[in-house]
């Protein structure tokens, strides 16, 4: 490629600085025990299932766990379907 | 009916886990239901180069093992609606990749999928034995290189013995796909040529991947190159091979960068 191309392609083809912060975000996460974040998540589902079972009938396969590690903050995100539920004011 | 592929070639570093991801997108991105799986436990890497990495909860093994339901560790893909991912284990033992277990799961997939695609680990051990086992389909990913050619043969082998089709008398469809070609070098002598590979392995070709750095930037960018990068040659490369994979009917070309400077520059621009 011409200089002109890698000149005003340059904008296009910076991978390299995406490559190295997901690098980054990811191996701090492994490195420091990424082995017990599973358990961790494990945990957490199941306690906080544990809680809503008391007042709800749920299926296990409607519930799903979602995560986003970021760089400071990760999001958990645990989504319940929940059946529709009785009132006490219906028939 | 569901099609399991293995995506396989004894050899490390050839192309296995970018041309599953390349495949399976391009195969989605036709409106089928789509599953990559990691097969490489201890390993794990379709993740980072399909950009789920930030994503992973479960893995294959927590729900070979009962630890999380299938539906739970598949992580969809945010670009593309019916693609899924199923990562392999990063920390635990490899033995906990059980026959029962993979089979188990195999036969979840092939319910809720229209494509399984199973990425290979390296090597003709466990790993890469369990990825093949259940499959339909294999494509034998071979660089136009010797030890690449040797191990490629080798693999074919074990596609033809120690698979449930073969055990069954039936016989796996093999494919194969020559990566990281550089047409230039082939043509100067430099490199095995695509007749010679051929010749040697006596398998259909599925697609020829041109040598391409748009390769290196969409894993960069944790992007399948046919998502990344679309009208590069490696990226129709990719696509026409999953259009082979349908059933259609294509010459198989190596194609070549379309367009010239200006039209690129003004195309950037858009």
């Amino acid at each position: 490629m011409s200089l002109f191309g890698s000149f005003f392609g340059r904008s296009s083809k910076t991978s390299a600085p995406v490559a190295r912060d997901r690098l980054q975000i990811l191996l701090a996460h492994e490195r420091t025990g990424n082995g017990n974040e599973s358990d961790l998540l494990n945990k957490l589902q199941a306690e906080i299932l544990e809680v809503i079972k008391r007042h709800i009938a749920v299926d296990q396969d409607k519930v799903q766990v979602k995560l986003d590690r970021g760089n400071s903050v990760s999001m958990l995100e645990i989504d319940i379907e929940v059946p529709q539920m009785r009132h006490s004011g219906q028939p | 009916m569901a099609k399991v592929l293995v995506v396989t070639s004894g050899k490390g570093g050839v192309g296995k886990t970018t041309s599953t991801a390349a495949l399976g997108a391009a195969l989605a991105q036709t409106g089928q239901n789509v599953v990559v799986v990691d097969f490489d436990v201890g390993l794990r890497n379709l993740d980072l180069v399909m950009g789920a990495e930030r994503r992973v909860v479960f893995d294959l093994i927590n729900v070979i093992q009962g630890d999380a339901k299938l539906s739970q560790a598949l992580i969809r893909d945010k670009r593309i609606e019916t693609l899924s991912i199923l990562p392999a284990s990063q920390t635990r033992d490899k033995d906990a990749l059980t026959a029962e277990g993979v089979a188990s799961v195999m036969a979840q997939l092939r319910e809720k999928f229209d494509w399984v695609i199973c990425d290979s680990p390296a090597g003709i051990e466990r790993g890469a034995q369990l990825a093949m086992y259940h499959a339909d389909h294999a494509i034998v990913v071979t660089n136009p290189e010797v030890s690449s050619v040797r191990d490629s043969d080798r693999i074919i082998g074990m596609l033809d013995s120690t698979t449930e089709k073969a055990k069954g008398g039936g016989k796996i469809e093999k494919h194969l796909l020559l990566t990281r070609y550089d047409p230039a070098r082939a043509a100067r002598g430099e490199m095995l040529r695509i007749e010679d590979v051929l010749e040697i392995l006596s398998i259909p070709l599925l697609g020829i991947i041109p040598e391409s750095e748009e390769v290196l930037r969409a894993s960069n960018l944790g992007a399948p190159v046919t998502l990344s990068s679309p009208d590069s040659p490696p990226a129709r490369a990719y696509a026409e091979a999953a259009r082979r994979l349908e059933g259609e009917k294509l010459e198989v070309t190596v194609p070549v960068e379309r367009k010239g400077l200006l039209a690129r520059l003004f195309k950037g621009k858009s």
